[in-house]
């Protein structure tokens, strides 16, 4: 059986306590919401995409430390990056927790950093949800950005 | 009969069973029970040698399998103290049988203008139906709000009931464990003139229920919650109200005559029995019955009663101002149903943790989001007990938790 030590990883507690990007955006800046409908969690994503890039990110909500800590490091992860890159990222992201979506194998070549450390959480199917909570949030706040 | 809770366990299989090497520890009874031999025994036998379908064929087998689930409605119906054995109808689960009400007597009664009352202790299957109809028929909804300790908070009850023709309440709270008043709402509720519907589905696993004491005109409840299978659930209502209904769903068993022009309705309880039922859950619902009863639900209340101050004062205890208990701190106001909120720990990394005990507790919003809004969380984590545990599952929790709190120490 896959020990706490598999799911809970420094680097992710280290996120949960301490989090990214933390707050929120007024408009014209995007927002989206998620909820996890299991447990209650909720996440909020605000978003300014400028030229193409993710200019800022903020995240809002409550949650468990892998959901916080997977919104704290995606937040990390996709500023200042171009729309395109955090799309690729968010594909990568979900087939890493086996979430296939169909289409193509997830391009590799943006490294992961930190976002490795959810890799353990595979091993805990339950927990899945929650760290891929705010990456839809993510994913429905590009789609509005680019309306 | 004395209670002797070494016993009952030992009716449990499950709680037997080892995962990775150490024992099961069980606190989610509130979520659903575990199930006893005599149950698993009574569905096994009569697959085994009784199976066949019941109120339509004429041959033996079906005409005895019929028996046999016409004799379960009457378990239950003694169970509940109904005065009449088909007043008891049986429905796919306690979210059904609450549908059922909301789309059958709602939809013939309710209309704009009109109130139902609630409480802010609902389960979403008690909220969510009302809504659905609110939204079409523009009826409005009114809400009993709750005291600080996690009781309803009656003071202006009168007034919330006046006009209203419904008053739906839980008889124990899933989340709080508060034990309400049930014979007094509905007095309250007649009162004004409102029908009393009570969900019972956390009350009749954990105590004697009477449904002529309480004088409610519906009880709701779920076979999976007291030892008995999932897949059924019990609507009991008052013969005059049932029979002044519109059927719920249409099909097969639920009429009299059906012809190309249109059809007319069975007799009850048929009438709200559309299609095949569940005849083997019926069944093991039976023997679950016969289970409790043997046992003495003041029994099992009385057990319940001293869990409940042993696990109140263990948690206390051991962990003083970390620990935030909802709900009613009087084991007499409530039933072993246990909430809580640890730390800035949250629910879920909790519930991990604790998992990795072997103790199962839920943690979540408890389909009652409402209320988590008014506790100022979105999520909890419930300990739930039941006939077959013991002080050392009290222990076991406590030191799950205290491992929780070293590993998440912020």
């Amino acid at each position: 059986m896959p020990g706490l030590e598999d799911l809970y990883r420094e680097i992710i507690l280290d996120h949960y306590k301490s989090p990214r990007n933390r707050g929120s955006l007024e408009p014209p800046a995007v927002r989206s919401e998620g909820h996890n409908p299991l447990c209650g969690d909720e996440i909020e994503v605000f978003l300014i995409v400028k030229d193409g890039i993710v200019d800022d990110i903020k995240i809002g909500g409550q949650g468990c430390s892998i959901s916080q800590s997977s919104a704290s490091m995606m937040s990390a992860a996709v500023k200042g990056k171009p729309v395109e890159q955090a799309r690729a990222l968010i594909h990568r992201f979900k087939h890493m927790m086996s979430i296939d979506e169909g289409g193509e194998e997830p391009d590799t070549s943006t490294p992961l950093g930190d976002l490795e450390a959810l890799q353990g959480v595979v091993k805990f199917p339950v927990r899945i949800k929650c760290a891929v909570l705010s990456w839809n949030t993510l994913a429905e706040a590009l789609d509005i950005a680019a309306e | 009969m004395s209670f002797d809770v070494q016993k009952v366990r030992a009716d449990f299989p499950v709680l037997a069973e080892l995962i990775n090497g150490k024992p099961l520890v069980y606190l989610d009874s509130a979520n659903t029970s575990q199930k006893p031999n005599a149950v698993i025994d009574a569905m096994t036998h009569f697959m085994q040698h009784g199976y066949a379908p019941t109120n339509r064929s004429a041959y033996q087998l079906a005409a005895e399998a019929t028996d046999k689930f016409e004799g379960a409605r009457a378990k239950v119906a003694a169970f509940i103290n109904a005065p009449k054995v088909h007043e008891v109808i049986y429905t796919k689960n306690a979210t059904e049988a609450l549908n059922l009400i909301v789309r059958s007597w709602g939809v013939a009664n309710l209309s704009a203008g009109d109130a139902v009352v609630l409480t802010h202790m609902e389960h979403h299957a008690n909220i969510v139906p009302w809504q659905m109809l609110a939204a079409e028929r523009g009826f409005t909804i009114r809400w009993v709000p709750l005291t600080s300790d996690g009781l309803l908070d009656l003071s202006n009850l009168s007034t919330l009931l006046d006009g209203a023709k419904a008053f739906s309440f839980t008889a124990m709270s899933n989340v709080l464990g508060t034990i309400n008043p049930t014979a007094e709402l509905c007095a309250a509720a007649h009162k004004a003139g409102a029908i009393a519907i009570v969900d019972a589905c956390q009350a009749v696993p954990h105590m004697p229920t009477d449904v002529q004491a309480w004088d409610a005109d519906f009880v709701t409840f779920s076979s999976h919650k007291m030892v008995g299978p999932s897949g059924l659930g019990i609507l009991w209502g008052r013969e005059a109200l049932l029979d002044a209904m519109p059927p719920f769903l249409g099909g097969g068993n639920m009429i009299s005559d059906v012809k190309l022009e249109g059809f007319t309705c069975a007799e009850l309880p048929a009438k709200f029995e559309a299609g095949t039922q569940a005849v083997i859950e019926a069944i093991g619902l039976g023997a679950a019955v016969d289970y409790l009863t043997a046992i003495g639900m003041d029994n099992v209340r009385a057990h319940e009663y001293d869990m409940t101050v042993l696990a109140l004062d263990s948690l206390n205890d051991r962990f003083g101002s970390d620990i935030t208990i909802h709900g009613s701190t009087d084991a007499a106001l409530r039933g072993a149903t246990i909430s809580f909120a640890y730390r800035d720990v949250h629910p879920h990394d909790i519930s991990q943790v604790l998992d990795q005990n072997n103790v199962c507790v839920r943690a979540g919003h408890h389909c009652a989001k409402p209320l988590m809004r008014i506790l100022g969380s979105n999520a909890t984590v419930r300990a739930s007990f039941y006939l077959y545990n013991t002080p050392s599952d009290v222990t076991a929790l406590c030191d799950a938790l205290s491992e929780a709190g070293d590993f998440f120490t912020l």
